[in-house]
């Protein structure tokens, strides 16, 4: 009888302190594309994918949070002690453990290697980033390694495609669990432990090489201008005042070009298509809305390029270090910050990242000001009223004004943040201490072909999103908006008598005080699905209420000649803090476990949006007369 | 083995050891037996980890003081090693950022204050 092809396979996990490479190698071994980046904290949940080795065996691996130890402190680290002790429902320890160490870093990683070690779990050492080790001179003997620890030792090399050649040979000798593994059992490390495992850290560095604890490494001599007092907070703000001026200043070309382009095929339609139900669809619902959201992709690359680069090159912890006063003096754990820069490509990863905060009250308030951080869907919202309403011309020497005004949004954003923590840090009584401790990492070049996998993961990302969920809400209004269709004899644009005029209508009462009209109404509604919609959706409303059909892709100066000043600003406002889309209400709620803090973020936020639309408006108007 | 070795430090030493405590317990005063709070060491000089205990200034939380000095051990803040502090918050206070072994971690105030430690004199110009 042939053996049951259902057979169980392995279960390897990866396990290792934080930001030592698990996930590079769990990418190189599985093929996933998982987001890899040079801070601690990247990786906040159990991820599984599967590789087959040569002889053919499935073995399925599990990608795990970096953890100090298997005592968490933390909610990431929670996941990874759970995982390897098997205290996750319906999941034993896993059979394998590859615990990833950093070659340049194995005097602190050792300590946990040790304390694995004592798990009784069967375990190789894959040791990684040796191509780095190397060139910063540190050489390890790998043989006398495992033979001072009894543990096999393999290096790895995560950055690379051939890295893990030697990790996969021994995963490949495995065998499947004959049955299911006891449960681990994991006793916290006592004085006497931790003072032995010192001591065998030092015997095993002294016996092995690669320990160079003295001299000025070249992240020292980076850090001695980025971190200094005076310069390194001089230098931060020069760093995101450019990436601004470069989202306006480099994004033209290529956003005229797809605006070129749409243009161009809406034209073509136009006269290819006779007159029909069809064509109106498309030209008006398809091509005025997903066109005009299109025409940021080129901002929302640039905006990740520079993401990307400083969350590769280890600047972003230092970002954290600078910034720790302002943070600590609202009342916010120095660890939010990460979170927080996350929440500016979006939210949700923001607010998963908060996992790596220790203390729950400290993760809930950076979750509840996690949406205030200008996220990358508000960037089509602001970018079209700013291409609209902002001259372009230079200020103060050189500076873009339109950039300015853009960097102005996101500081309100972070103003308002801070303000609402500081509410919230204050609500909760009592003076407590936040914790910071965090890891510096050596600075990296940013690894080229990570940052084009990230960016083109950006590009797929939008084109799906604009796709699917964009592409639909924009037929949905655009049937909304068709029908039904105006009485006989009817003057005003179809629009007006269509259900989704009767709805602006309805709504423009409620948003009237604060300068909205019906069109920006109706546009703000499918824009709780994905923010970058109400763009859409304002090309859609817009292009209908026209009455000949030469409007798509052309919404700038359509809105431009509509809408007033004080509108245009007012409009800003509510951006910079209205409530998040949908899904990020649904991800505070998974995260929190609990239905009170999403609809407690969505009050907050609608007063805030429409107490600061209205002051806007009022303000605005009163100064423009 | 085991046997850390301190110089400059013997009042230190002598505490740890059980011997009651004296005036030098709180405060400053024990800077004179070379012992400092690692906050007060200057910017780039060596030093050696003495102790790290839960901090008792202000800290009304022992759960998570204890959870933070066991935290500062895993990390290699541990009797004996050598540190120094790399880079310090803007106007030269919070927070700190601190070479131990081959790892740069940054701290806050509080946080520090659960590591004593004592500066390598003989090393200094």
């Amino acid at each position: 009888m042939e053996a049951a092809p259902s057979a169980p396979s392995p279960l390897v996990a990866l396990v290792g302190n934080p930001n030592c490479g698990k996930t590079a190698l769990f990418n190189v071994l599985t093929g996933s594309r998982q987001k890899v980046a040079n801070y601690a904290g990247v990786t906040v949940e159990r991820k599984e994918g599967s590789l087959s080795t040569p002889s053919g065996l499935k073995v399925r691996i599990l990608d795990l949070p970096g953890a100090y130890s298997l005592d968490p402190l933390t909610p990431d680290e929670q996941v990874t002690a759970d995982v390897l002790l098997g205290r996750r429902a319906g999941e034993t320890s896993p059979d394998f453990v590859v615990c990833v160490t950093d070659a340049t870093n194995l005097r602190q990683n050792l300590r946990l290697v040790l304390s694995l070690k004592r798990l009784g779990l069967p375990m190789v050492i894959a040791l990684n980033m040796t191509d780095i080790a190397r060139r910063k001179g540190i050489v390890i003997d790998a043989v006398k390694l495992a033979a001072e620890l009894g543990v096999p030792v393999v290096e790895t090399v995560g950055v690379k495609a051939s890295g893990a050649v030697a990790l996969v040979n021994v995963l490949d000798k495995l065998t499947a669990p004959a049955q299911p593994r006891q449960a681990a059992v994991w006793r916290t490390p006592t004085a006497a432990d931790i003072a032995h495992d010192q001591n065998e850290v030092r015997r095993i560095l002294g016996a092995v090489g690669g320990d160079r604890l003295d001299g000025i490494t070249p992240s020292d001599r980076i850090d001695a201008v980025v971190l200094h007092p005076v310069a390194g907070p001089l230098i931060l703000g020069v760093i995101l005042f450019l990436v601004f001026q470069a989202v306006f200043a480099w994004a033209q070309a290529p956003m005229d070009a797809i605006k070129a382009g749409v243009g161009m095929f809406g034209e073509w339609v136009n006269h290819a298509l006779p007159a029909s139900l069809l064509k109106d669809l498309f030209v008006n619902g398809v091509l005025a809305g997903v066109g005009s959201v299109l025409v940021f992709l080129p901002q929302i690359l640039i905006l990740f390029f520079f993401i990307l680069s400083l969350e590769e090159s280890g600047y972003l912890p230092r970002a954290a270090f600078l910034l720790d006063r302002v943070m600590g003096s609202v009342g916010l754990s120095g660890r939010a910050f990460i979170p927080l820069l996350s929440s500016f490509a979006c939210a949700i990863p923001g607010i998963m990242a908060t996992r790596t905060i220790q203390n729950p009250r400290d993760r809930l308030s950076t979750i509840m000001i996690a949406p205030l951080m200008t996220c990358s869907a508000r960037l089509p919202v602001y970018a079209l009223i700013i291409g609209a309403f902002i001259p372009r011309r230079e200020v103060w020497g050189g500076l873009e004004l339109q950039g300015v005004v853009l960097f102005a949004l996101y500081i309100a954003g972070i103003a308002g943040a801070m303000g609402v923590a500081y509410v919230l840090g204050r609500s909760g009584g009592g003076v407590r201490l936040h914790s910071l401790l965090l890891e510096l990492p050596a600075y990296h070049w940013p690894n080229l072909r990570n940052l084009g996998i990230g960016l083109w993961q950006r590009v797929e990302i939008f084109l799906s999103r604009v796709g699917t969920i964009i592409l639909s809400l924009m037929v949905i209004l655009w049937a909304l908006s068709s029908f039904p269709a105006p009485p006989p004899g009817a003057t005003g644009p179809a629009i007006q008598y269509s259900i989704a005029g009767h709805i602006g209508a309805w709504l423009a009462v409620i948003f009237a005080p604060i300068g909205f009209n019906w069109q920006i109404s109706i546009a703000l509604v499918p824009g709780l699905a994905a923010r970058e919609v109400a763009v859409g959706a304002l090309g859609t409303v817009y292009a209908l209420s026209a009455s000949g059909s030469d409007v798509s892709g052309a919404l700038t100066p359509l809105i431009a000649q509509s809408w007033s000043l004080p509108t245009a600003l007012s409009l800003l406002a509510w951006y910079v803090f209205a409530p998040q889309c949908l899904s990020t209400l649904a991800t505070v709620r998974r995260e929190t476990n609990s239905w009170r803090y999403p609809i407690i973020m969505a009050a907050y936020l609608f007063g805030l949006a429409y107490a600061g639309s209205w002051i806007t408006y009022r303000v605005a108007s009163a100064l423009t007369g | 083995m085991g046997t850390i070795l301190i110089y400059n430090c013997d009042m230190e030493m002598i505490q740890n050891s059980g011997i009651p405590h004296s005036a030098a317990a709180t405060g400053p005063a024990s800077a004179a037996g070379g012992a400092v709070q690692l906050a007060d060491l200057a910017t780039g000089a060596p030093a050696r980890v003495l102790s790290v205990s839960p901090a008792d200034a202000g800290s009304a939380d022992s759960v998570a003081s204890t959870g933070l000095s066991r935290r500062l051990a895993e990390l290699g803040f541990l009797p004996g090693e050598r540190l120094r502090i790399v880079a310090r918050g803007f106007l030269g206070r919070e927070p700190i950022a601190v070479r131990i072994g081959t790892g740069t971690f940054a701290l806050r105030l509080f946080e520090a204050a659960c590591i004593r430690v004592c500066p390598e004199r003989s090393l200094l110009p």
